[in-house]
């Protein structure tokens, strides 16, 4: 599926700050020019963009924040990656195009609204809704580096400042199980050969674990630019930046911050050139500006329903919807239906509290997806009582139109209760008896 | 042995010395042993959120189950009674009044991470904290903090919780569904436990403790802590590992269950076989990323450990019986 930098960098030598790069796009994950804005409101240098959702206010954007620039980097935004070789439905080439000051309105009006597929997007692609402008930082170096860019980025087009690029860094900061803390990850040599390099020189790899309770000291800022080795940048600035992108870390509940590249301009500054934010879903309660920047409009509307109605919910494409309690036990729901030769639709876990009115929303999403030939309910209940999900179904097949079969399997807490109010309803079900028995059902059903 | 005897003597001429405080000192003749898998029937347990409404209907169904509840703390609540318990403001006045050695937390995510600590600092022997969702980066400290320190051990948190059935049962699973017997069960999932737990109950062979390390990837307790109390207590005689994608817990189980050398059969299943790679499935812990913690791998390493892993989820008991009988233990 999606084979980021970050990915087959930890593939190669670093288990750490791969870990978190692969996100559900449920979670949390920014636009380029949003995660830009937030780090320059921590004091990081960024490189200089404006984000536009129109041909005017990209004619606004031309006149007032780059009156005299020769040449603009038209980057599309969009939450996936593989911008740069994506293809336009309309048939333009390319997510990232950089042309000429004149051209600028011109492409962006055969961008924006349009709809771009990569290979992250799937074959069905993803609506451009914003354009973000850039200046061209290192002339067509830019195309390669969008390539390996951060998956998660919207159609807007980024429009952002050139500047004489001297040298590109790889920057990272992740929260590592091994050393139980936050870890700052550092390569003097970042942009797009980064995996080559972990491959050949792991020992170019400058790691630097951080006491929690301390925080970042001055030493270890000091070994991290060491280890990203700039070569003209001011080295008490850029111990400065590594502090504030740390302190954004840490103030942001960021599971994962990376930079690649950390570029240095010719005016010796560092400059963050392209980063990726990932933020802790679990601090969703505390960092509500921040959560307040999700787009739902690119995210599968199945999982933006689920969202609403707080049901984890992961889309897939199989014909066997499922509903089950408990994360590992819906895990194991999908791999027995492909055991016994079924394809799962989704991964839905309702959670140990969820009232009836939230299993009749998951049993709506479940009916609205096209896809699904069956349903498979496997609920073993514990905190979850066998009669609610019982009442949740009934109430929900008076709502919906049952179009496909139902497979109940309940164990646990009111299970007696569940099944008699199931039998009650009157409703045709088909019950089963243990796991073995709901798959084997759920696959038959299908086929009949 | 000497311990015990400097104990018993020190009680004796305390006795003789300090009458009066005869009354106060309760500890009369050598202490139980410590638990052979953290909880026991002399654990005293209290409720961190006891008022709570999880707090409450949690602690309801552990009284029921036979629980050495002893007391809740609900910071503002002290001096009231709940549920025919003493409630506390806080954990050291809870431990002091109550004699309790183990907590357990029903406390929503924002401030859960704080009332790990505030048992750690009290210095209670277990604390089990339920709650899911607490901020990463808050766990990230108590873990910090954790390992600074040997006195308390965490179970979770997001965790279902720890069970020796018929003895203590402090969590949210489902008692009925228990028998006390011969096998040490240890999950990262909660549901999924509870099939591994019906299946050993259905074969006949009965659990002797089941523990529930959660889901989240900064957690107290995790495999190997568990397995190396199941390696030598004489009650679990086989033990059931159950995993999920993500991260390298099952990885160091199997290094742990090599080295030991042990004879116990061991079976394990990985949740996860078929998940994508690339998104989180449920637990913040579950996630294949850049090719690592994946089900495939870990299966693998479990079984060139000697373990047997089963595939589907529905034969965890079958195996488990199986091996019991090739090596002529029923």
């Amino acid at each position: 599926m999606v084979r980021g930098l970050l990915g087959k960098l930890a593939s190669r030598s670093l288990s750490v700050a791969g870990k978190w790069q692969q996100q559900q796009l449920r979670r949390l994950n920014i636009h380029e020019y949003q995660g830009a804005e937030l780090m320059s409101k921590h004091g990081i240098n960024v490189p200089k963009g404006v984000a536009v959702g129109s041909v005017e206010e990209v004619r606004k954007a031309m006149q007032e924040v780059f009156p005299n620039q020769s040449e603009v980097v038209v980057k599309s935004q969009i939450l996936a990656g593989g911008r740069g070789l994506g293809t336009f439905k309309s048939g333009l080439k390319g997510g990232v195009h950089i042309v000429k000051a004149d051209q600028v309105e011109d492409i962006a009006g055969k961008m924006l609204g349009q709809i771009l597929v990569t290979k992250q997007t799937g074959p069905q692609g993803k609506v451009v809704s914003k354009l973000e402008l850039e200046l061209p930082v290192y002339g067509h170096r830019i195309m390669k580096s969008f390539l390996l860019a951060s998956f998660i980025l919207q159609i807007t087009v980024y429009l952002a400042e050139k500047f004489s690029l001297v040298n590109e860094m790889y920057f990272a900061i992740t929260l590592d199980r091994k050393s139980a803390g936050p870890l700052i990850i550092a390569c003097k040599k970042g942009g797009t050969s980064i995996e080559d390099l972990a491959e050949q020189h792991p020992e170019l790899i400058v790691k630097v674990p951080i006491d929690v309770f301390t925080g970042i000291t001055d030493e270890d800022a000091a070994k991290v630019v060491d280890g990203l080795s700039p070569k003209v940048a001011d080295r008490n600035a850029s111990i400065e930046q590594v502090k504030k992108l740390y302190e954004l870390f840490c103030k942001c509940d960021c599971t994962m911050l990376e930079i690649n590249p950390f570029a240095e301009t010719s005016d010796n500054q560092l400059v963050a050139a392209d980063a990726k934010l990932n933020f802790d879903d679990n601090a969703a309660f505390r960092q509500k500006e921040i959560f307040a920047l999700r787009d739902p409009t690119q995210e599968d509307p199945r999982e933006v329903a689920a969202a609403k109605a707080d049901l984890n919910y992961i889309g897939l494409d199989g014909e066997i919807g499922c509903m089950v309690n408990g994360a590992g036990l819906a895990m194991a729901t999908m791999d027995i239906i492909k055991l016994h030769g079924g394809t799962p639709a989704n991964f839905l876990d309702v959670g140990g509290n969820a009232s009836e009115n939230q299993v009749v929303e998951a049993f709506k999403i479940l009916t609205s997806d096209e896809k699904v030939k069956a349903i498979l309910v496997n609920i073993f209940g514990g905190i979850m009582k066998c009669d609610v999900i019982a009442s949740g179904i009934v109430n929900a097949a008076k709502q919906v139109q049952l179009k496909v079969p139902v497979v109940v399997r309940l164990e646990g807490t009111n299970v007696d209760q569940g099944k008699r109010i199931l039998k009650e309803s009157g409703m045709t079900l088909i019950t089963a008896e243990d796991l073995d028995d709901a798959a084997e059902k759920a696959v038959k059903a299908i086929a009949s | 042995m000497a311990r015990q005897a400097r104990r018993l003597i020190g009680d004796l001429s305390r006795r003789l010395l300090y009458p009066k405080q005869l009354q106060q000192h309760r500890n009369f003749g050598s202490p139980p042993p410590p638990p052979a898998v953290f909880v026991d029937k002399n654990t005293r347990v209290i409720c961190q959120g006891i008022t709570g409404k999880n707090g409450t209907f949690h602690t309801e169904q552990a009284i029921e189950y036979g629980t050495k509840m002893v007391g809740g703390v609900t910071p503002g609540k002290g001096g009231t009674e709940h549920l025919g318990l003493p409630v506390f403001n806080s954990v050291a006045e809870a431990k002091a009044e109550t004699k309790a050695s183990a907590s357990v937390i029903y406390v929503p995510p924002p401030f859960a991470a704080k009332a790990i600590m505030e048992s750690m600092e009290a210095e209670l022997d277990l604390v089990v904290c339920i709650t899911e969702g607490i901020p990463q980066h808050d766990m990230v400290r108590v873990k910090v903090a954790l390992n600074k320190q040997s006195k308390t051990r965490l179970i979770g948190p997001n965790c279902p919780g720890i069970i020796k059935p018929g003895e203590c049962k402090i969590g949210i699973m489902p008692g009925y569904i228990h028998k006390p017997g011969r096998i040490g069960i240890v999950s990262r999932s909660g549901t999924l436990t509870y099939e591994a737990v019906f299946q050993t109950t259905a074969v006949g062979l009965g659990q002797s403790t089941c523990v529930g390390i959660g889901g989240d990837p900064f957690n107290g307790t995790n495999f190997v802590d568990c397995i190396e109390k199941f390696l030598v207590d004489p009650q679990t005689e086989g033990i059931i590992l159950i995993g999920e994608i993500g991260g390298t817990a099952e990885e160091d189980a199997a290094a742990l269950i090599k080295e030991s050398g042990t004879e116990k059969p061991i079976v394990a299943f990985i949740a996860g076989l078929t998940a994508p790679p690339g998104r989180r499935m449920g637990h913040a812990g579950a996630i294949v990323s850049g090719g690592k913690g994946t089900a495939q791998d870990k299966i693998k390493t479990l079984r060139e450990a000697g373990v047997t892993v089963v595939e589907s989820p529905a034969k965890i008991g079958t195996a488990m019986l199986d091996v019991f009988k090739q090596r002529g233990l029923v």
